[in-house]
């Protein structure tokens, strides 16, 4: 099954409360993937704030020796690199460059980079996904966008980093409901390329693929166009760039897909009953978007 | 119709749950009216009831909501999800709102009544049962439907009526393109009839029995031709 929930906030006064609001959204997928979840979010000011580049970690075990560690490796005071922990994710962000930061924690043994940029924060779990968001106390988030997804696991194991959000590239998530039938075939062309892969996850492979198509340099529009014609399967996916939030469904949108937009808000849902309680719901245009269809909303 | 009095029974889905809710549905005696409140879009409210009651779901509703009932009148004051009135055998399911996929999907009989639109696939696979949609309806609508009838008074999405048999769908607005076998046919005096009583029964008024467009089955795809031999 899999439950998918996302919301990109257009109203500034709407911001401080994008991690209740999507909580609530979230609340109501459970049952649809009770097995893990994950969670990206955009803007938050304690997981990424506004100057300093942010890299999401799988694996820290000791943050002040990761921290010692990466400012090290980035020549900084152990001080600039700040740890934030959430659950199994450690987020950690610094005043320097994304690529510098995100290359010194792959130097970094037994650490696993789930998601890094200026503004993105990926947290994952395994386990009911209320207890992961509480773990990263998404309530208390704020923020311009955000996506979450709970899992119920089918090509691959549950694992951390099994769950959704893929993130890829620089404030890139992707979320899948679904299942492809060719993602081995295309796991196998994208690693002739050089892309390497985290796990053996079908939802993965798509992420990379987006991200290789956007490093080609082709918009998400056009790079989510290229994945429709390459990938056959079941397909719900939400995907976001830092200020771009976009819906795809396969060609017989076999999987849910609930749209709602209102001058404050766009955002999507598997199910109505995660976009009732959003404010001026009442006042939304909800519609399904059909087969085949890319819809993107940018800010 | 479900008319409601402050005397009639309450389903709480938020204290008894939605198997509290079912079981006391179906404990119901014959035309007892009952209001199911705070739906909260829980799935599979109010299936499989069998007797005249009368259920008034006061919200969103989930996932095949009113599937496989006899006998019983439905009305759903809000949204509903995937398969509302899936394999209905008698009775009424009424939606005030939207109806995701699939709406009255292989549904033997009565009647669906969706006041807005219906998602994609809506009848699919209808096995005698009457689909009215005041709205429009997505792709795919009545693939594979094989008795029954189809009244929409919106637009209709791609693939109207692909491989359907003996079902009939009429169309108030456009239609996209139709499916595989489908074709418009003439519209008879028998069907202006038939969208006529179809009209009074749901109040879909709008819908103007002469103009609407009859698509059914061009049936070439009952049986296999030695032409589509090389396909195989």
């Amino acid at each position: 099954m899999c439950g998918i929930v996302g919301l990109q906030l257009r109203d500034s006064l709407l911001r401080p409360h994008l991690g209740s609001l999507l909580s609530q959204m979230l609340a109501q997928v459970c049952e649809r993937g009770p097995d893990s979840a994950g969670i990206g979010i955009y803007g938050d000011p304690t997981f990424a704030p506004p100057g300093t580049a942010t890299v999401s970690l799988l694996g820290v075990s000791s943050p002040g020796t990761v921290a010692a560690d990466l400012a090290a490796a980035l020549g900084l005071d152990a001080t600039q690199v700040v740890m934030t922990g959430a659950g199994s994710t450690t987020v950690a962000h610094a005043p320097v460059a994304t690529s510098a930061l995100v290359l010194a924690a792959r130097g970094l043994s037994d650490l696993t980079v789930i998601g890094w940029g200026d503004d993105l924060a990926v947290i994952k779990g395994v386990g009911h996904p209320m207890a992961v968001a509480a773990a990263a106390d998404l309530a208390a988030a704020s923020g311009w966008q955000a996506v979450a997804h709970t899992r119920m696991a089918t090509e691959s194991a549950i694992t951390v980093a099994g769950s959704h959000p893929f993130s890829v590239g620089a404030d890139l998530c992707l979320v899948h409901n679904g299942s492809f039938a060719n993602h081995a075939t295309i796991r196998r062309e994208l690693k002739a390329t050089g892309v390497t892969f985290d796990s053996d996850n079908d939802s993965e492979v798509a992420a990379r693929f987006v991200a290789a198509a956007l490093s080609d340099g082709h918009d998400l529009e056009k790079s989510l166009r290229l994945l429709c014609e390459r990938f056959d399967g079941f397909y719900t996916l939400v995907v976001t760039t830092h200020d771009s939030f976009a819906v795809v469904r396969d060609a017989i949108a076999c999987k849910p897909a609930l749209v709602a937009e209102t001058p404050r808000w766009v955002a999507m849902a598997s199910e109505y009953r995660a976009l009732a309680a959003l404010p001026g719901i009442e006042q939304a245009r909800v519609f399904e978007p059909g087969p085949g269809e890319v819809h993107l909303w940018s800010l | 119709m479900v008319t409601v009095t402050d005397s009639d029974l309450v389903l709480d889905v938020h204290q008894v749950g939605v198997r509290g809710v079912n079981s006391a549905l179906r404990d119901l005696d014959p035309g007892t009216r009952v209001r199911v409140i705070n739906p909260g879009g829980r799935h599979n409210l109010a299936v499989g009831l069998d007797a005249a009651v009368d259920v008034r779901i006061e919200g969103p509703a989930g996932y095949y909501i009113g599937g496989l009932g006899k006998h019983a009148d439905l009305v759903v004051d809000g949204p509903v999800g995937w398969g509302v009135g899936e394999n209905l055998m008698s009775g009424s399911v009424r939606v005030r709102g939207d109806a995701s996929q699939s709406a009255a999907a292989s549904a033997h009989g009565g009647l669906v009544m969706v006041e807005g639109d219906a998602s994609l696939r809506a009848a699919v696979s209808l096995k005698g049962a009457t689909l009215a949609v005041a709205g429009s309806v997505g792709a795919y609508c009545a693939f594979l439907a094989q008795a029954g009838t189809v009244l929409i008074g919106g637009d209709a999405g791609a693939g109207l009526g692909d491989s359907i048999y003996e079902a009939v769908v009429y169309v108030g607005g456009r239609v996209g393109d139709l499916g595989t076998d489908a074709r418009i046919e003439d519209l008879t005096a028998a069907d202006v009839a038939a969208v006529t009583a179809l009209i009074a029964q749901t109040g879909f008024d709008h819908i103007d029995p002469e103009n609407v467009t009859r698509v059914a089955s061009a049936k070439q795809l009952y049986h296999f031709s030695t032409h589509q031999h090389g396909a195989y």
